[in-house]
């Protein structure tokens, strides 16, 4: 849930980068905090095994300025996308305002895709949140590796797969190369503040 | 509870109990967060500068993990959670299931005497919400 300051007029909202591993859930981020390093004051929180896989997850803040005298905190954040740390997954997505739900369009990955998709459904179910109702969007990352002669599912399947019931914004993306990352934040920024500002009616 | 939207009268009040009770006895910092890692309130003594927003983050998943470890082992909870350091520590306590305050001192405070004040800052913060 986000918290909104009065007195220092600040709002702080918390999106959680979901998907399957590997996806590029933490590739997203480091992207965002070297594009926009101007409206990051701090570093960016990475608690990673050795192997640089994402143990518990990445931290992002970034400013978005003002919105109607408020001013505006993002906390971005990622979930660690290995199957066996649900338990960890499911401690990030405590009061959670969006999600953006990274898929890897990889052929491969398709069954994990869906997997992970339905745990969120799940494990947003045990904080009594619903994935029809949280501000969602879904990113088809890795739709570069296209070029390099790698079997890319088509966008037609990846959305029927994934967006068929939930019918929410997607974007084709590369986290790698930075296509479509900031589309997909600003989706996200702008469905989450207008949901927030229906709660507060 | 509702903590979503805390009124600046509210704010204030925690505000000045926070700078009474743990501030004047040499606190560095004190932070208080919801589980969720937003900060609710942050009060220093003026010259120490944490990066509070990050802090938040891993304190509250800090927290949520040992919460968890605490079920593990048929523990409702551990209470208490201190960090020790050669020239800060970090004291964890929990105002209610949402709320999280967290103080750091230096080594001119025994943990004894923070606890205490601690405990008392704890009780007037909820009385604000009754």
């Amino acid at each position: 849930m986000s918290f909104i300051n009065l007195r220092e007029k600040i709002v702080q909202v918390k999106i959680v980068y979901y998907g399957p591993g590997r996806g590029g859930k933490t590739t997203n981020l480091e992207y965002i905090n070297r594009k926009f390093s101007k409206q990051i004051q701090s570093e960016m929180v990475s608690l990673k095994t050795h192997g640089d896989r994402t143990l518990f997850f990445d931290f992002l803040p970034f400013n978005m300025g003002q919105i109607k005298g408020y001013e505006l905190k993002i906390q971005l954040y990622t979930v660690p996308g290995q199957v066996k740390y649900n338990a960890t997954r499911k401690l990030v997505l405590k009061g959670v305002d969006g999600i953006v739900f990274v898929a890897d369009a990889q052929e491969q990955m398709r069954e994990k895709n869906i997997r992970s998709l339905n745990q969120l459904h799940e494990n947003l179910r045990d904080y009594k949140e619903s994935i029809f109702r949280i501000p969602l969007v879904l990113q088809y990352n890795k739709v570069d590796l296209r070029n390099q002669g790698i079997p890319i599912l088509p966008i037609s399947i990846l959305e029927k797969d994934l967006n068929s019931k939930l019918k929410v914004p997607s974007f084709e993306g590369s986290a790698l190369t930075g296509y479509n990352v900031a589309e997909t934040l600003k989706k996200i920024i702008s469905s989450t503040v207008v949901s927030i500002q229906k709660k507060l009616q | 509870m509702n903590y979503g939207v805390v009124s600046q009268e509210q704010l204030e009040k925690i505000d000045a109990i926070l700078t009474e009770k743990l501030i004047k006895i040499g606190v560095d910092c004190v932070i208080i967060i919801d589980m969720a890692g937003n900060i609710i309130t942050a009060k220093d003594n003026g010259t120490s500068k944490y990066d509070v927003y990050s802090f938040a983050a891993l304190a509250a998943g800090n927290f949520a993990t040992v919460d968890a470890m605490a079920k593990l082992v048929g523990e409702q909870e551990f209470s208490l959670l201190f960090h020790k350091g050669t020239d800060c520590n970090i004291h964890f306590s929990k105002i209610d299931d949402e709320l999280l305050l967290i103080t750091m001192f230096g080594k001119n405070i025994s943990l004894g005497f923070l606890r205490l004040n601690v405990v008392e800052t704890i009780e007037r913060i909820q009385k604000l919400w009754g």
